[in-house]
């Protein structure tokens, strides 16, 4: 058992508060991204976890045992850091043995030259590079182990910082951004093979990122974090489709979600942007919400009226399947963004009116201060469509 | 070393001989007392100039400063002071260093603001109180007092403490996780890390310590205990006259040592700071 558990953790450097009370139960087994912009605090809740900095107040387990002020070598977490942080001077194998080295060598047996004549240092010398050099096959990096991570290629040191990590068999695996320093290409690869990764060893991975994408298809909860404070913790396809508040809503999905001011005209009818829109909320006349409808909610409708709002297009970017519909819309201060299926879209061009209908159960009502207000009808995952945009959209 | 754009002739040639002139001019005093080393008594003063000997006469004087007075006795002894005051100095400057760039303490910058006044300190300041200090504790007149004064070296503190500042602190916390120590850290992180700068320092410390003169005139008198610039001291009271010969040839085999030292570790240095470290 080896989940890990925040209760209140507060954390400030001086008189910047970096960590406002945060508590989070990750399952021991599960892949949890921490997903948030730059400078919002999570390398500095990984380094809590990992005991490489001191909370100011609140305290965090794992696998049900506090772990406050044990040191970070007796926590049984292995960390890939964000700059990777090999030692340079030492060569892959070296660098991949010495977690193992600490561990499994006596003192003694660690000296340079004494250390090899005692007893035992022989065998388990050679186990442990027996050990490595799996690991470093199993990364595909067994032909590099000689090398000094001078020599080798972003990716290459990635491997090598995830092989560190994994030799010594880690209760769990945090990861740091891992993929931040490598091409587009080498992301995607690497983010499959990161996922593979942790189904093969089963261990709780605790995973940041601030790219979106990696967040929606590695994880099996995504933690959106801002300025410090969890604003929401759930699975991808729910952080998503059913966002606990505007800042999450905004935070996810690109291009970013549209956000419509309106009013209710009537129970379950919201007046906005020129038209009308039905949405099922518990709301009364005259209420001021916000409207939230990400890009590819909209879908071309012939006429106006109920249920449509109508936009001057502004300019059209294609982007092969898709069509980025930009539009102005009476009463809308920033230019609404529709996402088009290319082939459904009939030819769109700037200066032209559109008509666009919104499908059903897409638009997320915020008030103005940007709490959510749920449907009445308790949202289900409408798991097939939904998962059909998150995969298109993660593409 | 890449071989870089090339110049325009004139440029070229105009770079080439200002450094060739203050290379020259940096030379000129070695190879003075080479040239002097070579040759007899009556040469030494003539008013016309010459480089090499009209008449050899090296090989009595180096014989001579070789046998007159024990050249290689002090040699020895500076070997011994230098060694261990360069050893001593690293265990004690790696780990004060170490913990002024990477740890978090109540009163580090204070502390650290002592080693930078320890800077400006010269050394021959403390002359005296050493000198006090070394009489209460018995210590004159033996290899302890001339290496004791050195064994903390603000500036050895100081040089490692810039230079494991600009190591990432990933690092450390790398190592950290890894099972290593505080102590462990230092030894088989930072300082391998840090090579460039050890090597500058011990270059530094070597030349500085072997070619002292003013703390070993206070801290020994006995022959036995002298380094070389002492010795050689020494050597030119007993002998005095103008008999500069043998005086040039045991200067000359003095320096040769660091000489060579230097040139072997250069390699080294351009090697180590060639590699730079990995982000
Ligand atoms: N040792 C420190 N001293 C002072 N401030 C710090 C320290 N470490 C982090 N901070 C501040 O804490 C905030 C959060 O830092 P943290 O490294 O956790 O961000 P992050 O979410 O990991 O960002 P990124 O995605 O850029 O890595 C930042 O504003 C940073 O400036
Ligand atoms: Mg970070």
């Amino acid at each position: 058992m080896s989940g890990v558990s925040f209760q209140n953790v507060q954390k400030s450097f001086g008189p910047v508060s970096v960590l406002r009370d945060v508590s989070l139960d990750i399952a021991d087994g599960e892949f949890l991204t921490l997903l948030g912009p730059s400078g919002c605090g999570k390398s500095t809740l990984l380094r809590i976890l990992a005991g490489l900095e001191a909370q100011d107040s609140g305290s965090v387990s794992i696998g049900g045992r506090g772990v406050d002020g044990v040191r970070p070598k007796r926590r049984d977490i292995a960390m890939v850091f964000q700059s990777y942080a090999l030692y340079p001077h030492m060569t892959v194998a070296q660098n991949m043995a010495l977690p193992l080295r600490m561990r499994r060598l006596s003192p003694w047996q660690r000296l340079p030259v004494f250390g090899r004549l005692l007893p035992g240092t022989k065998r388990a010398g050679g186990e442990i590079a027996a050990e490595v050099e799996r690991t470093a096959k199993a990364l595909g990096i067994g032909h590099l182990l000689e090398r000094k991570p001078g020599q080798l290629s972003g990716g290459q040191r990635q491997r090598v910082a995830v092989g560190r990590a994994m030799v010594r068999h880690p209760a769990v695996f945090l990861m740091d951004e891992p993929l931040s320093n490598l091409d587009a290409k080498l992301r995607v690869q690497m983010r499959t093979e990161i996922k593979e990764l942790h189904k093969r060893l089963g261990v709780t991975f605790i995973y940041v990122t601030h790219d979106q994408a990696e967040a929606m298809t590695l994880s099996d909860r995504v933690a959106v974090m801002l300025d410090g404070e969890l604003l929401q913790v759930a699975p991808p396809q729910e952080i998503y489709a059913d966002p606990s508040e505007r800042r999450v809503a905004e935070f996810i999905g690109s291009p970013k979600i549209n956000m419509l001011d309106g009013v209710v005209r009537e129970r379950g009818l919201i007046d906005v942007a020129g038209s009308t829109l039905a949405v099922d909320i518990d709301r009364d006349q005259g209420a001021e919400v916000t409207l939230g409808i990400r890009p590819e909610a909209f879908h071309v409708a012939d006429r106006s009226g109920p249920g449509a709002l109508t936009g001057a297009v502004r300019f059209v970017e294609h982007m092969g399947s898709d069509l980025f519909v930009h539009l102005d819309m009476p009463g809308v201060a920033e230019p609404v963004i529709a996402r088009l299926l290319a082939e459904r879209a009939p030819q769109i061009s700037a200066g032209q009116t559109l008509h666009l209908g919104v499908r059903p159960n897409r638009a997320l009502a915020f008030t103005r201060e940007g709490a959510r207000i749920r449907p009445r009808v308790q949202w289900t995952p409408a798991a097939g469509a939904t998962v059909t945009h998150l995969r298109e959209y993660v593409q | 070393m890449s071989a870089g754009h090339r110049l325009a002739p004139p440029a070229a040639i105009a770079r080439h001989t200002l450094l060739l002139l203050t290379g020259a001019l940096v030379m000129v005093p070695f190879v003075w007392m080479v040239s002097l080393s070579l040759k007899p008594p009556g040469e030494i003063f003539r008013t016309s100039f010459s480089l090499l000997p009209e008449e050899w006469h090296a090989i009595e004087n180096y014989t001579k400063a070789l046998t007159e007075v024990p050249l290689p006795r002090y040699m020895l002894n500076g070997v011994i002071i230098s060694a261990a005051i360069l050893v001593l100095q690293i265990l004690v400057c790696a780990p004060a260093a170490y913990a002024l760039a990477k740890l978090d303490f109540r009163g580090r910058d204070a502390l650290f603001g002592l080693v930078l006044i320890g800077l400006l300190i010269p050394h021959q300041v403390l002359a005296l109180p050493l000198f006090i200090l070394g009489y209460n504790l018995d210590i004159l007149n033996t290899y302890a007092a001339l290496i004791f004064p050195f064994v903390v070296s603000p500036f050895g503190i100081f040089l490692f403490r810039q230079f494991f500042k600009s190591i990432p602190d990933d690092v450390v916390h790398a190592a950290r996780l890894d099972g290593l120590s505080e102590l462990a850290i230092v030894w088989k992180i930072m300082v391998p890390m840090a090579m460039p700068a050890v090597i500058a320092f011990s270059i530094f410390s070597v030349v500085s310590h072997w070619n002292d003169l003013f703390w070993p005139l206070i801290a020994v008198r006995s022959e036995s205990l002298m380094p070389p610039p002492l010795g050689i001291m020494a050597f030119k009271n007993e002998e005095a006259g103008n008999d500069y010969g043998p005086l040039m040839a045991a200067s000359t085999l003095v320096v040769l040592p660091l000489i060579v030292v230097f040139l072997a570790a250069q390699k080294w240095f351009v090697e180590g700071l060639g590699k730079g470290s990995v982000k």
